[in-house]
C-alpha cells in the first residue's frame, strides 16, 4: 500500500523549518549585497541613471584614492586596537568576577552597564567629557594646574579615544561570555592540578586559556566583525576627523555615497569590505572547527 | 401634505444631507503637500505664518514644513528624492543635486512669465539646469561677511577700523582682533565657518582667480596659497579655534557658537546670521556687521536658498499655487523683512525694505552685494562649485592638523577638480 507522502517527513521538513529565514537573509542580506556588486560597476550621482564602467571604480579605489587607503590604515589600527585590549581586557575582568568577591553583582552589572547604552549615547557622553575648552576631563586636569589637552582634535589622541570608547562600551558584553566559558571548566581540573602542585599561573597556562579556547575564539571574531562595522559611534564622536584621523573604512563608504553621491565607488568599497568580512567569517569557521577538534 | 410633496421633501433632504456629507469630507481632507526646511534663523517661523495665512485662504491645501538641521539636509533629502519619496517642496541651497527630479511648473504656474522679470537669469538658470523649465524660485540672496562683537571692542578700548577706514585688509582685522582678545582675556581672536564658500572670499580679495583661459579649474594661484597660509597660520598660533576646521567630513562645531558665546571678538560668516544673531544674542551683548576685508577687491562670496519642487509630487498644480502665493511680491517682502534677509526678488532690492531691526547690519550686507566681483559670481555659478568647496574644506582641514602639507592639498584638489571636469567621477 502506498503511503500519502506527508510535507513534514523527515527528508523536507529541515527545508521548511528554514525556509523563513533563508526568505528573510535572501532579501536582507543575500539580494542587496548582489545589488552592490551590481552597482559597483557603474558610476554615477543617481542609482537610478548611472553608467557602465566594469571595474573602473575598483581601479580608482586602490591608484587614486588617497582617502580610501588611509581609511584602510586607520581601519587596521582600530580593529587591532580594539580587538587586542578588547580580549585581554575582558578575560582580565571575566577572570576577576569569577572569583568569589564581594559585591560581585554589582561590578558584573557595572561592568555590562555601557552595554545597554545605545552607540550614540555612548559618543555624546564621552564627546562632552572630552571636548577641549569646557570638557570634564580638562575641567579636573585645570584643577590640578595641568594644561587642557585637545583630546579628541589631536590625530593622535582621537584615535586612542575612539578605540578605548568602543572597549569600555563593548568589554562587558564580552567579559559576560568569558565567565560562562570559565564556569564550564570542570573544578575538579583544577583541584587535581592542586594537589600536583600547579601555581595559579601554571593553572591558567594549562588549563584555564586551552579550555577556554573556543569561547576566546568566539569572542576574538564577534570583536573583529563589531569593529570592522563600527560606524553610529565613531560618526557622532569625531565623524572621522580630526582631519582624517578617525577616518575608518565605513565612514569612507557613507562619505561617498551620502555626501559625494558617488554611489559606484561606494559600493565598490562596501564589497571590498564585504570581502574582508568573508574571509574573517571563514577563517571563524576553519579555527572553531580546528579549536573544537583539539579539544 | 400631499403624498408628492412629502415624497419630494425627503429627496431634498437625502440630497442635502449626501451633499453635506461630501463637502464635510472633502472640507475635512484638503491635500497635503510636504515641505522640507532648514532654518538659519527666524525663518522657519515666519514661513509658517506665511503658509497659515495661505491655508486660511486655500482650505483645500494644507502644508506640513518638515524641518531638519542643515547639515542633514543634502543627505535626508537626496537619499528621499532618489527613490522618488522626497516631499513636494523643499528649500535647498543646491538645486544642482536634483537635476532630473525636479518639477517643471510652468505649465501649472499662473503667471510663469514674470519670473524672468523679478529674478537674476542667473539664479533662474541654476533652478532651470539640464532639465530647463521653472523648477522653483530663488528665496533669498546672501553675501558673505564678518561679524564684530562690539561689545568686547568697547571692553578693550579698540576702535573698529572699518568704522574710520572703508577698507580694512585681513591682517589689520587679525591684529585688531588680537589686541581684544588679550586685552579681554577671550580665548580666541577670530573664527571662520568651516566652509569652502566662505574662505573663498579671503582668496578673491587677495586677487585671486579660479580659472583658466579655458575656463578650466586653477587651484594653484599666489592668492590661494597666501589665504591657506593665512588660515593655517591662525590655527597654528591658536588664534582661531580648532574645533571648527579640524572637523572631519561635515562634523565640527559650529563657528558661529563661538562669536554667540562671547568667545571670538571678530567672525567671518555671512547675511543670514543676522536673524539668527537678532533672535539668539538679542540684547547679551552688542554687535554688528562690518564690510569685507579688503586688499586687492573687497569682495565676499554671494549666495543663497531656493525653494525648489519635485517631480515625484502627486499634487503638481497645489505645489504651484504654494509658489504663486510665495512669490508674490507683498509674500516675498514679508518673508524677507520678518527673516531679515536679502530678497531675491530683484524690485525689492530695487525698492528697498524697510527692516524693523538690523536694518543697518543688512544695509552693509546689501552694499556687500554690489561689491561682489565678478570671478565670485563665476565661481558661485559653476556646477561644480559643490565639489570645489567640499574638496578645499576637506583638504585644507587635513593641513591644519598636520595630516598633508599645503602643496600636498593643492595637488589633490587640483586632481579632484581635474577628473571632475574630465567626467572621470
Amino acid at each position: 500500500m502506498l503511503r500519502k507522502r506527508h510535507p513534514l517527513q523527515p527528508r523536507y521538513a529541515p527545508y521548511l523549518f528554514l525556509l523563513p529565514n533563508l526568505i528573510i537573509f535572501g532579501v536582507f542580506v543575500l539580494f542587496p549585497a548582489l545589488y552592490n556588486f551590481y552597482l559597483s560597476l557603474f558610476r554615477g550621482s543617481s542609482v537610478f541613471s548611472m553608467d557602465f564602467v566594469g571595474l573602473q571604480n575598483y581601479q580608482q579605489l586602490i591608484y587614486q584614492e588617497d582617502l580610501f587607503w588611509r581609511a584602510v590604515k586607520n581601519t587596521l589600527v582600530f580593529v587591532a586596537g580594539d580587538v587586542i585590549a578588547t580580549v585581554v581586557l575582558s578575560l582580565a575582568i571575566a577572570m576577576l568576577l569569577n572569583r568569589p568577591l564581594r559585591f560581585r553583582a554589582f561590578f558584573r552589572s557595572a561592568f555590562f552597564y555601557p552595554v545597554l547604552l545605545s552607540p550614540v549615547v555612548v559618543a555624546l557622553i564621552w564627546k562632552w567629557i572630552l571636548q577641549y575648552q569646557y570638557g570634564a576631563l580638562n575641567a579636573v586636569l585645570a584643577q590640578f594646574g595641568l594644561q587642557k589637552v585637545p583630546w579628541l582634535l589631536n590625530t593622535n589622541w582621537s584615535m586612542t579615544w575612539t578605540v578605548a570608547i568602543n572597549i569600555w562600551s563593548s568589554v562587558g558584553f564580552y567579559s559576560l561570555i568569558l565567565i560562562a566559558g570559565l564556569q564550564s571548566i570542570p573544578s575538579v581540573l583544577y583541584e587535581a592540578s592542586a594537589i600536583d602542585g600547579a601555581s595559579p599561573r601554571e593553572q591558567f597556562w594549562n588549563i584555564t586559556l586551552p579550555m577556554l579556547m573556543p569561547t576566546l575564539l568566539v569572542v576574538v571574531i564577534l570583536s573583529l566583525i563589531r569593529a570592522f562595522q563600527s560606524f553610529d559611534l565613531i560618526y557622532v564622536l569625531t565623524n572621522g576627523g580630526p582631519g582624517t584621523s578617525t577616518l575608518l573604512i565605513v565612514q569612507y563608504i557613507f562619505r561617498n555615497a551620502f555626501e559625494f553621491r558617488q554611489f559606484g565607488l561606494a559600493a565598490a568599497a562596501s564589497f571590498l569590505l564585504a570581502v574582508v568580512l568573508l574571509i574573517l567569517t571563514g577563517a571563524q569557521l576553519y579555527l572553531g572547527r580546528r579549536v573544537n577538534d583539539a579539544t | 401634505m400631499h403624498k408628492t410633496s412629502r415624497l419630494f421633501l425627503w429627496v431634498a433632504l437625502a440630497a442635502l444631507l449626501i451633499f453635506n456629507l461630501g463637502a464635510s469630507a472633502h472640507a475635512q481632507a484638503p491635500v497635503e503637500l510636504r515641505f522640507t526646511w532648514y532654518n538659519d534663523g527666524v525663518e522657519g517661523q515666519v514661513l509658517r505664518g506665511l503658509l497659515d495665512q495661505f491655508e486660511a485662504k486655500n482650505p483645500d491645501i494644507k502644508v506640513v514644513v518638515d524641518t531638519v538641521a542643515f547639515k542633514d539636509l543634502h543627505a535626508t533629502l537626496s537619499a528621499q528624492v532618489e527613490v522618488d519619496k522626497g516631499p513636494d517642496l523643499a528649500r535647498e541651497t543646491e538645486p544642482q543635486r536634483y537635476y532630473g527630479k525636479l518639477l517643471d511648473l510652468t505649465s501649472y504656474l499662473s503667471d510663469p512669465k514674470s519670473f524672468s522679470t523679478v529674478y537674476s537669469a542667473a539664479l533662474l538658470n541654476v533652478l532651470a539646469g539640464t532639465q530647463g523649465g521653472i523648477t522653483g524660485y530663488p528665496l533669498d540672496f546672501t553675501s558673505s561677511g564678518p561679524f564684530v562683537n562690539v561689545s568686547l571692542f568697547k571692553k578693550a578700548n579698540v576702535a573698529i577700523p572699518s568704522d574710520t577706514n572703508a577698507k580694512v585688509s585681513w591682517t589689520e582685522w587679525v591684529e585688531v582682533a588680537k589686541k581684544v582678545r588679550d586685552a579681554t582675556g577671550v580665548p580666541y581672536t577670530v573664527a571662520i565657518d568651516r566652509s569652502g564658500h566662505r574662505w573663498f572670499s579671503s582668496v578673491l580679495e587677495y586677487g585671486g582667480t579660479f580659472f583658466d583661459k579655458d575656463g578650466k579649474f586653477t587651484i594653484d594661484t599666489p592668492a590661494f596659497r597666501k589665504a591657506a597660509e593665512m588660515l593655517i597660520g591662525w590655527h597654528k598660533d591658536g588664534l582661531a579655534p580648532l574645533e571648527v576646521w579640524a572637523g572631519g567630513g561635515s562634523g565640527y562645531a559650529a563657528a558661529a557658537d563661538f562669536f554667540i558665546n562671547q568667545q571670538v571678538p571678530l567672525y567671518y560668516s555671512g547675511s543670514w546670521q543676522v536673524s539668527n544673531f537678532d533672535k539668539v544674542i538679542a540684547d547679551k551683548f552688542e554687535w554688528k556687521a562690518v564690510p569685507n576685508p579688503c586688499d586687492v577687491t573687497c569682495t565676499g562670496m554671494p549666495g543663497g536658498g531656493f525653494v525648489i519642487a519635485f517631480k515625484s509630487s502627486q499634487h503638481p498644480k497645489e505645489v504651484a499655487r504654494v509658489i504663486d502665493f510665495l512669490t508674490s511680491k507683498d509674500i516675498a517682502g514679508k518673508f524677507a523683512v520678518d527673516s531679515r534677509l536679502l530678497p531675491a526678488r530683484l524690485d525689492l532690492a530695487k525698492d528697498g525694505l524697510t527692516y524693523p531691526t538690523r536694518a543697518t547690519d543688512l544695509s552693509t550686507f546689501l552694499k556687500a552685494v554690489t561689491l561682489t566681483s565678478d570671478e565670485a559670481f563665476r565661481l558661485q555659478n559653476h556646477p561644480l562649485i559643490q565639489a570645489v568647496n567640499v574638496e578645499t574644506r576637506d583638504r585644507l582641514s587635513q593641513v591644519i592638523v598636520g595630516e598633508i602639507t599645503l602643496d600636498d592639498a593643492i595637488k589633490k584638489i587640483q586632481a579632484k577638480m581635474d577628473d571632475l571636469q574630465a567626467g572621470k567621477k
